[in-house]
């Protein structure tokens, strides 16, 4: 006859899928799609927003640590980030610049930023996705750190929050000023 | 206000689904009948105070309350009212809302109709129900609130991801959490009988129905949402091995297995611990599947925005409830002996081993689904996990599970004729072979997968609806004595005969629209023909035309064959203003052999011309036809009186000979 013990295999097996569920959680398979890691940022350049003077290209990230963050004035989780980068720029962190995503028309962001205040050291305008396929963007906000060199580090998808950037993206920063 | 109202109420939902988890919990086991009587009534207000919450949020959704941020970042003005409505569980906290509301609808379903269960029973059934209930509304509640506002409330709203706004998908999903939720029921009756220490005929009879309302369900579910990749993903497949593909695959095999070993343990008293074990792991899996959809482990196009906190809480959610199932099937599990002994040739036989087969071809899908995370966690690198290792490993197995489909319904209960089977199969044996050889010889020599895969198509046709001659006794009586037999049959044989017709009609899809497939992809000018699979394509224009929130282009191929057959497709490429994204809506001509396939793609810069993909896809017609003729099968079955609810034991005497279910 069966063993009493047959009846515990279903928990042992249940026991160790929960480890691996557990230690793959912190982990993000989506990391794995995206190519333009470890890669030169690729030339483009772009025009201003209305009420500026200066577009933003790729030579204006070099020799700096920055942030390159995707946004734009439809963009619910965007204005949910918003006063994250604020605070950032507050505290003078770290460079962020902008690359206003598909705006409906030229007034929209300058307005929206005229709005909620703006945290960004130089905008592009991107109503035709230009920038935004450069940096392979599949959504708004995204967030990009790139090195001195000029090269694409990390890449995070949504809204950067307190508790991501104390997680992730503070570390990596940190580290990159190290190097 | 009627956001607020709804949040309350969900909140209340909780409170109650609170009480009737514990306290008639504690009746059942202290014998106090003022406790339990709180179970039945705590059931329906909870689904009552559910549909208050759920038809909030739907009115936020219709009259595009922006100021509510589930409203703002997945709806938007300028979309149809059905995409409004399909809106509130186009997103991750309506669906889980949804998932709540139907859960809290099956115990109250219980709680109306299961007047002649046993009231201990009942009461642990509801009590197991309100318990998974608690976890998911608190999952809502603390991660996951769809009521939440948003200040100052933007113009305008997000809008829903224009690949979800489809007729197609808009029904996808409720079908398919009737079918995931559905098997909570089960799992509540297996759990409720766990702690009874009691199996029995009675309980295996009120399982079987739900187990096929769930089954029948998730049936339709996967089939709509496949239905959907086939036409709106425009590559012309309909399966793609996706881990939320396989999520719900996984759980649909456990069902199909539980439900074939629910009917041993109501009719011989026998395979009771695994018919146990199988709703434990049916809903496990469901749940599984949520996890993985939701919790961003795994990367599939489906996955909703992933988020480590609400993975952590569903994580504890699910090792709790099936960790707590397991852990009270390792208690009692041993003592659930049953009385039943069987021969290995036998009706017990064949669903057994149906079983162990179906249940391998869950195990192996789920380790094809999971690996990719395991190697990541192991630090091993990165790997996927794609169609060819599902193909090679789940298609052997079906093999034999095909055959012994055939012959199970032959077979007697207890100890089997393996003779006396084979001497009525022997006509289906003959022209399975003639068949498969056919094929083979004037179709296709190259492949002999493909003719093997259409001789086991014609097998089980041509067996299952022999079994039913046989039972009518077709050319042994009478012609007028078989056909008042054929009216007599129980609903649920007739249910058997349809599901298993079904399956082999659309296996016979399957293999031939992956065997044979024609496609051909060029670019066209305008007035430039292709011939694929026998019908002359013509491209004979291309312009854009304005939907409602889509600008599309839209391509008009005029098809001919020889002198009668013509026809217009007309293929469109969408591009969706909110949020911004493309789609593509293949044009689609079913006919009896197949499926006319084209799609219009971008415009070739250098040409002129436009890229047009057109296919041919072979019996595809008949994959959706037999789905749904096994999804009839499941809905006659229900019918049959002694699966209605409320009417377990009155059967006796309607039934002559004995019936395969």
């Amino acid at each position: 006859m069966r063993s009493r013990w047959t009846y515990f295999i279903p928990l042992i097996l249940l026991g160790f899928l929960a480890v691996y569920f557990a230690a793959g959680l912190g982990r993000n398979p989506k990391t794995l799609g995206s190519v333009i890691i470890n890669q030169k940022v690729p030339e483009f350049s772009l025009a201003p927003i209305e009420g500026s003077a200066k577009g933003f290209s790729n030579l204006d990230l070099e020799n700096q640590i920055s942030l390159v963050n995707i946004f734009g004035s439809w963009c619910v989780s965007c204005r949910i980030e918003h006063p994250f980068l604020m605070d950032l720029k507050e505290r003078n962190i770290v460079p962020i610049y902008g690359i206003d995503w598909r705006e409906p028309d030229r007034k929209s962001g300058p307005r929206w930023l005229k709005r909620y205040g703006n945290p960004y050291t130089i905008i592009g305008d991107d109503p035709k996705s230009k920038g935004a396929i450069s940096f392979g963007v599949t959504g708004a906000p995204e967030t990009f750190i790139v090195d001195k060199k000029g090269v694409i580090r990390f890449k995070h998808m949504g809204p950067i929050t307190k508790l991501n950037w104390n997680d992730t993206l503070k570390p990596i920063l940190e580290k990159l000023r190290k190097e | 206000m009627i956001v607020e109202i709804a949040h309350f109420s969900l909140i209340l939902a909780l409170f109650v689904a609170t009480l009737q988890g514990t306290l008639p919990m504690i009746g059942a086991h202290q014998h106090n009948q003022s406790l339990m009587s709180i179970a039945a009534p705590a059931a329906l207000i909870q689904f009552a105070l559910i549909i208050g919450a759920f038809s909030g949020l739907t009115y936020a959704f219709v009259t595009s309350d922006f100021s509510v941020v589930n409203v703002a970042s997945n709806s938007h003005t300028a979309k149809p009212l059905l995409y409004k409505i399909s809106g509130v569980w186009g997103n991750h906290e309506g669906s889980m809302l949804l998932w709540a509301l139907i859960l809290a609808g099956y115990g109250a379903m219980v709680a109306a109709f299961g007047k002649n269960l046993r009231p201990s029973l009942k009461v642990r059934v509801l009590g197991v129900q309100a318990l998974i209930g608690t976890g998911v509304i608190a999952f809502i509640l603390l991660t996951s609130n769809p009521f939440l506002r948003l200040s100052p409330a933007p113009i305008n709203g997000n809008g829903l991801n224009p690949l979800l706004q489809d007729p197609g998908l808009a029904f996808h999903p409720p079908l398919l959490y009737l079918g995931y939720v559905g098997l909570s029921i089960t799992f509540s009756f297996a759990v409720a009988a766990l702690i009874e220490g009691r199996v029995d005929a009675a309980w295996a009879r009120w399982v079987r129905p739900w187990t096929l309302a769930a089954w029948g369900f998730l049936t339709g579910g996967i089939v709509l949402g496949s239905w959907w990749a086939y036409y709106e993903l425009g590559w012309g497949g309909w399966w793609f091995w996706d881990p939320v593909e396989n999520a719900s695959f996984m759980p649909w095999l456990a069902a199909t297995a539980l439900l074939h070993s629910a009917i041993v343990s109501e009719k011989r008293d026998s395979l009771k611990a695994w018919t146990i074990f199988l709703a434990i792991v049916a809903f496990g899996l469901s749940l599984l599947g949520t996890f993985l959809v939701r919790s961003g482990v795994i990367t599939s196009v489906h996955a909703f925005a992933s988020d480590p906190t609400r993975g952590v809480f569903i994580l504890l959610f699910l090792v709790i409830t099936i960790g707590s199932a397991f852990g009270l099937f390792a208690w009692r599990g041993p003592s659930l002996k049953g009385s039943g002994l069987f021969q290995p040739v036998s009706r017990e036989g064949g669903l057994l081993l149906n079983n162990f087969l179906l249940t391998v071809a869950a195990a192996s899908i789920l380790l094809g689904t999971l690996y990719p995370l395991f190697i990541d966690v192991l630090g091993l690198g990165k790997v996927s996990v794609g169609a060819p290792y599902f193909e090679s490993v789940f298609v052997p197995m079906m093999i034999p599970m095909i055959l012994v489909m055939g012959v199970a319904p032959y077979l007697k209960w207890k100890r089997g004729d393996f003779t006396s089977a084979a001497a009525k199969l022997k006509v289906s044996a003959i022209v399975t072979l003639a068949g498969g050889l056919l094929t083979w010889i004037l179709i296709d020599r190259a492949s002999a997968f493909a003719a093997l895969g259409m001789a086991l198509a014609l097998w089980l046709f041509i067996a299952t609806l022999s079994e039913l001659a046989v039972r009518i006794k077709l050319f042994r009586e009478p012609i007028i004595y078989s056909l008042k037999s054929l009216l007599r049959q129980p609903r649920a044989s007739w249910g058997m005969t349809c599901a298993h017709a079904g399956m082999a009609i659309a296996i016979a899809g399957i293999t031939a629209s992956s065997a044979w497939r024609v496609e051909s992809i060029q670019v066209m000018k305008f007035g430039d023909q292709v011939n694929v699979a026998g019908y002359t394509y013509t491209l004979e224009r291309v312009r854009e035309v304005q939907g409602p929130n889509y600008k599309a282009v839209r391509g008009t191929f005029s098809v001919t064959k020889g002198e009668s057959f013509k026809l217009i497709l007309e293929p469109e490429k969408r591009t969706y203003t909110t949020p911004v994204m493309v789609t593509t809506e293949a044009a689609i001509h079913p006919t009896f052999l197949g499926d006319l396939y084209a799609v219009v793609g971008d415009k070739d810069e250098k040409s002129g011309g436009y890229i047009t993909r057109i296919y041919f896809n072979p019996l595809v017609p008949w994959m959706w036809a037999g789905a749904i003729i096994m999804v009839l099968g499941a809905g006659i079955s229900l019918t049959d009186r002694r699966h209605r609810v409320g009417a377990p034991a009155k059967s006796k005497g309607t039934v002559d000979g004995v019936p395969a279910e």
